[in-house]
């Protein structure tokens, strides 16, 4: 069993780069202290070495991983690298050094603190990306629906295929704030690409009539005698409220609002037949 | 009478109803149409009273011919009325969907003319829905009492859940205060659902493209603390329509005076919150816990401790059934133990495939250990440094609201122990009650 040095992976921030930091750690018989990205490990003290990322070597990891945990087991990893887990690569590497070991069972393992901080992760992914099937709002701009995600987590591939189900006749993007990242989508095709800062135009007459519609029912559902904002609070988490119509009252009309010719450009361009998601071919 | 005028009135009209869950059916968007469905259900915002919205719940119309006495539509109050025309709705519904502001649409009314007709025009809107913007996503309709039994076929293959409302526990209560309806009356269409809902699964084994009939089965709800009926009563209601009629859901709904009457609790008493809550927790365990209601209350106790939520006032009257070891224990025993609910029993029994649990262990799977502590064993030992004294078990059982209320209900520590002496706990639910109902009692 090698021990822990004291040592820093440094990987290119790719799945597959870190599927190699995996391989160098049993090539070289060394667990790493931490993994980071190149920015974040200039600053420390401990020596840091870089993994390059090879395409070959993550994928022998890869095949590997279901062959020896199981296909669950995979599938929860791929999830885990989508968590805003503080250290995630190096927990996940530590997952599968335990699963390369005890196989399958790993996934049972529910008491162990390695497998246990990760099922915690993936289970406040999975519950963030549920929420906001729920509570992302669109508005219709140019007949394309437009909405905006500020998530803890990178929730945009767990939302790809509940958005694509509902609206297959549609054109959307969903933009996440947070990794500067877009869903987009138009009939039958869909893409995880990276947007920067998107400004949106300002909403006409329509797009107005039902969000004001929306807020006046919202408002008259509530049951004054029931009132219970910590309720509410607790099943509705304030973080999510910005984006939300029903409680964005004043601002939108004060606001100015241009639509900048890349996000023109974005939302009428074809999707590139290599972003396509497996799911949508 | 523009949009916003019908919007208002109509959502104000429906806001008493309950149910507002979009699960049960798993379902995508159809060639060219729009709308998928998640069988878990997912709720797109919560009220100001901490209630789901999840479908654009709203009423046809609140122009009513009935006359219950418990209901804001009755043909006698005077209030505003209005009705949506079956294309408005589903103008307003598609709009409403396209920004995902909404599941879908639980669409119930008032009795405008007769029930037929009613039930018409309800049908007319969800054919628009369902065949004309081919809307897949979810539908929750009311149906009607009363209603021809064609007329509930056709409405029951547009809808994904349908529901009968109960209204009150008991033919006396409705004899008293909803003088149009009879038990009668409203579980013949709850019979009749069910019988489609069957007739429909045994179709589909032989036929798989056949039309499905209330995908999402059945709920009702019940109005509690308009009338004099226990805990004990309505619990074993609930318990009978699970088992007879195969619901779905059972859905209460504190009373919330609407009118000045003598056969009602005064307009200003407060609605009876947290006999509802205790009785969604007795709900809970019926349906996820395997508890029977019988086990829960019985003819000499009546209604819920109001400390104690009814598991762990179980779990304190029946200790020769504890404790619990969790490496051995089956999934049913499990579920019993205060503390450990059906995620954290899973993973219990998940964990010990491979290893042995101790008690730092259990914390990490979930367990409330707090509660479960006096409870369990972890391979015949028990959990370090505990005092297994009535009182401080009861204390750790306690949630934080209704341990305030304890202390101010018993003050002296002798006293305290009379939590495990139901009769002289439980009087004073019914002392609520009573004041609530000065005329029925």
């Amino acid at each position: 069993m090698p021990t822990q040095s004291e040592l820093i992976y440094c990987y290119d921030g790719s799945f597959d780069g870190l599927l190699c930091c995996v391989f160098e750690s049993y090539e070289n018989k060394e667990i790493p202290i931490d993994i980071l990205l190149p920015e974040a490990s200039h600053a420390m003290l401990f020596a840091t070495k870089s993994i390059p990322t090879d395409a070959q070597k993550a994928k022998r990891v890869l095949d590997s991983i279901p062959k020896k945990m199981g296909a669950a087991a995979l599938n929860f990893v791929q999830h885990a690298f989508l968590t805003c887990l503080l250290q995630k690569e190096l927990y996940i590497l530590l997952f599968l050094r335990l699963g390369f070991r005890h196989g399958q069972s790993v996934m049972n393992m529910l008491t162990d603190d390695i497998v246990s901080t990760l099922f915690k992760a993936v289970k406040h992914l999975e519950q963030e990306s549920h929420l906001l099937k729920g509570f992302l709002r669109f508005s219709i701009i140019n007949k394309v629906l437009v909405g905006e995600i500020e998530p803890k987590n990178y929730v945009l591939p767990l939302l790809v295929q509940h958005f694509c189900e509902r609206y297959p006749e549609e054109r959307f993007l969903i933009h996440d704030k947070t990794h500067g990242m877009g869903l987009v989508y138009q009939p039958y095709q869909s893409a995880v690409i990276p947007i920067g800062a998107l400004e949106l135009p300002e909403v006409d007459e329509e797009e107005q009539h039902f969000r004001e519609l929306w807020q006046l029912f919202y408002d008259t559902i509530a049951i004054q005698g029931r009132y219970n904002p910590e309720c509410r609070m607790s099943h509705m988490p304030k973080r999510y409220w910005a984006y939300m119509t029903e409680f964005a009252r004043t601002t939108q009309k004060n606001i100015t609002r241009k639509l900048s010719s890349s996000s023109v450009n974005l939302l009428s361009t074809p999707v590139p037949e290599k972003l396509r998601s497996p799911n949508q071919t | 009478m523009d949009v916003f005028d019908k919007l208002k009135i109509l959502t104000d009209a429906a806001k008493y109803d309950v149910a507002c869950t979009s699960s049960g059916v798993n379902k995508k968007a159809s060639a060219g149409g729009i709308g998928n469905a998640a069988a878990c259900g997912i709720c797109h915002s919560f009220s100001a009273d901490g209630r789901c919205i999840s479908l654009l719940k709203v009423l046809m119309t609140n122009v009513c011919a009935y006359d219950c006495q418990y209901c804001v539509n009755r043909l006698s109050n005077d209030t505003p009325r209005a009705f949506f025309t079956p294309r408005e709705l589903a103008e307003l519904t598609m709009n409403f969907y396209r920004r995902n502001y909404i599941e879908g649409l639980f669409l119930s009314s008032g009795v405008l003319k007769n029930p037929d007709y009613t039930c018409e025009q309800m049908i007319e809107a969800l054919r628009i829905l369902r065949e004309e913007y081919r809307f897949s996503g979810y539908i929750h309709a009311k149906a009607i009492p009363g209603a021809d039994s064609l007329l509930l076929a056709r409405l029951g293959m547009l809808a994904d859940r349908m529901s009968v409302n109960i209204e009150l526990p008991s033919q006396n209560s409705l004899q008293l205060l909803a003088p149009d309806k009879s038990k009668h009356s409203i579980l013949t269409p709850m019979g009749y659902i069910q019988n489609r809902i069957q007739e429909n699964s045994r179709d589909l084994v032989k036929y798989r493209h056949t039309p499905k009939f209330v995908p999402a089965g059945q709920s009702t709800q019940m109005i509690i603390g308009a009338t004099p009926e226990s805990d004990y009563q309505i619990l074993n209601l609930t318990e009978g329509l699970y088992q007879k009629y195969k619901l779905k859901r059972v859905f209460f709904s504190a009373y919330i005076p609407v009118a000045e009457n003598s056969l009602l609790p005064t307009i200003d008493s407060k609605p009876p919150l947290w006999r509802e809550h205790r009785l969604y927790q007795a709900d809970w365990l019926l349906r996820f816990y395997g508890f029977a209601a019988n086990e829960l209350l019985d003819q000499q106790h009546q209604s819920f401790n109001p400390y104690l939520d009814p598991k762990c006032n179980w779990a304190l009257n029946h200790m020769d059934f504890f404790p619990v070891d969790v490496n051995r224990a089956p999934y049913r025993d499990l579920l019993r133990v205060p503390g450990i609910g059906v995620t954290s029993a899973k993973r219990i029994l998940t964990a010990r495939r491979t290893t042995t649990l101790y008690f730092n262990g259990l914390k990490s799977l979930g367990v409330v250990l707090k509660r479960a502590q006096y409870f369990v064993t972890c391979s015949g030992k028990t959990a370090p440094d505990i005092k297994l004294t009535p009182n401080t078990m009861v204390r750790s059982l306690l949630s934080d609201k209704t341990r305030e209320l304890y202390h101010l209900g018993f003050s002296s520590p002798t006293e305290q122990l009379s939590l495990f002496e139901q009769p002289s706990l439980l009087s004073s639910p019914q002392e609520d009650l009573r004041k609530c109902l000065p005329n029925l009692s």
